[in-house]
């Protein structure tokens, strides 16, 4: 079954009002119900969500070593912020859990198709 | 006996290739294959046809032999591979395609090609391209790009629809409102596209076939019924649009004696039994308007009351500058050129050239020759073919004391 990456995107210095642990727990109760839809749908692989961009360290090869350094790779204003790694029958499937998600957490959701896809 | 010739097979290519390709990505899930196997299907037919005549039914022919031809590339392609081996099989059970029902293929493939995950520009030359039969280099003049930018477009698009796994079927009844719109854009796109340019007629000629086939294929959606009533009325004014030399001619100018009375007569029907449905919607109140002008002798017996209510009407579902400028077109036979001209200076189409063609017809009937010779000016500045500009120009030149 084809694979889909739902991403969604945080702005660089967004700051957002601290919440009260009450919040955050009412906040968590709609995308944990969508979550536990997912599972029992069989479609949820995986899903995280991530620390800010501050947090990245890059390594890469230069001339033949290997350096450590600070900081997303990519310079942007927008970095992922978090993810969900589904199976869906077809886009229409994927989009339609898009949907959900983005109503869920009020941010845009990007669907990337997997390449590897078993059974391509 | 009827001559079988290029010109012949050339004209059932374009009827039947949509067709057959959709009813090939259908068996064998592959819309390159499709292609090819439909474009081999005809050089075998523009070899075979003129000698041997053509066969009772060309379109299913054209479907096996393209079938057959597709599973012989599969054999040869792969050898012994088990998972193509059952496509293949599946294929071959599929003998006889040209008696199933294929319709319904050609409006999976128009979902397909005009799926919102596809960009506008996309949805439009795939369909061209897929349903139509076009050559991508016919797309790229039609839309005024080049031939290998509009490639680019083509194959970039076929890979996402195969990469992302876009699916091939019909819409379900709940997504279908949201679905159709592109679909009924596309064609409405396609139809305009062939107002202006040289290739024009096979354009609006193309628009019409896919709306009717699809208005055929989904009897209860009132506003593809609204679409294909549209462009049959506008077609049907079609030669009279036109001077020998090629300037426009308005509506209130046009010879009504030339206009297609077989078209007026069944794009009015469908108004007629879209009326009677009464499930409104911007196609086919655009489609009423263009009956009522249909209906009249002259512009002056034109039942313009009856036209603004219908703009009236447009201008609550689709609240657009350009509907709010055609309104006050309407308004300004119904209540005069003042009453018009008052409402144009709260729209903002400060681009658009047919806004500051209206409003020089306004400032010249008001007896303002000079304000109206300069939007004139403009209007002909702005104009986006020849023969508008032509028509600008003309009347610009015939407003007293312009200097």
């Amino acid at each position: 079954m084809p694979r889909y990456l739902l991403s969604t995107h945080s702005a660089d210095g967004q700051i957002r009002e601290p919440m009260t642990d009450e919040q955050m727990a009412k906040a968590w109760e709609p995308i944990r119900a969508l979550e536990a839809e997912m599972k029992s749908a069989g479609a949820w692989v995986f899903s995280g969500r991530l620390h800010d961009a501050d947090t990245a360290t890059v390594v890469r090869e230069s001339g033949g070593e290997v350096v450590t350094t600070d900081g997303p790779f990519v310079e942007a204003k927008e970095h992922l912020a978090g993810f969900y790694i589904i199976e869906a029958a077809d886009l229409d499937a994927a989009l339609g859990w898009a949907s959900k998600v983005t109503r869920t957490i009020s941010a845009p959701i990007e669907v990337w198709p997997f390449a590897d896809t078993a059974g391509d | 006996m009827r001559i079988v010739d290029d010109a012949l097979i050339g004209r059932i290519f374009r009827e039947e290739s949509g067709r057959s390709v959709a009813t090939l990505i259908r068996i064998f899930g592959d819309i390159d294959l499709a292609e090819d196997a439909v474009q081999e299907a005809f050089a075998i037919a523009l070899r075979k046809w003129p000698i041997e005549g053509l066969p009772p039914n060309p379109g299913g022919w054209i479907t096996t032999t393209a079938r057959n031809r597709a599973i012989d590339h599969l054999r040869r392609e792969v050898r012994g591979r088990e998972l193509r081996l059952q496509v293949i099989e599946g294929a071959e059970e599929t003998s006889g395609v040209e008696a199933g029902p294929m319709q319904d293929d050609r409006l999976r493939l128009i979902f397909t090609c005009c799926h919102p995950a596809l960009s506008s520009e996309a949805q439009v030359a795939l369909t061209l391209r897929l349903l139509g039969g076009l050559t991508t280099a016919e797309v790229a003049r039609a839309f005024l790009v080049a031939g290998p930018t509009m490639a680019k477009r083509i194959v970039r698009a076929k890979h996402k629809i195969k990469a992302a796994h876009i699916p091939y079927r019909v819409p379900s009844e709940a997504e279908l409102p949201e679905r159709l719109r592109p679909v009924l854009a596309v064609l409405y796109l396609t139809y305009n596209a062939g107002t202006r340019g040289p290739a024009g007629d096979g354009l609006r000629q193309e628009a019409i076939r896919l709306a009717r086939a699809i208005a055929s294929l989904m009897p209860d959606e009132a506003e593809v019924a609204g679409l294909l009533a549209l462009l049959l009325l506008t077609e049907s004014r079609w030669a009279a649009r036109f001077t020998a030399d090629g300037s426009l001619v308005l509506l209130r100018d046009q010879d009504r004696a030339v206009w297609d009375r077989t078209l007026i007569h069944e794009g009015q029907a469908i108004v007629r039994a879209c009326l009677r449905r009464n499930r409104p919607g911007p196609y086919q109140i655009q489609a009423a308007i263009n009956a009522v002008h249909s209906d009249a002798t002259s512009i002056e017996a034109t039942d313009w009351s009856q036209v603004l209510a219908l703009y009236d009407q447009l201008l609550v579902i689709s609240p657009t500058p350009v509907v709010a400028l055609n309104r006050a077109i309407a308004l300004g036979e119904v209540r005069g050129p003042h009453a018009a001209l008052a409402l144009l200076d709260d729209l903002d189409l400060d681009d658009y050239h047919l806004f500051h063609a209206a409003r020089a017809d306004f400032l010249r009937r008001l007896g303002r020759p000079d304000d109206a010779a300069r939007a004139y000016a403009r209007a002909a500045a702005l104009a986006t073919s020849d023969a508008e500009r032509a028509f600008l120009l003309s009347r610009m030149g015939m407003t007293p004391s312009a200097s």
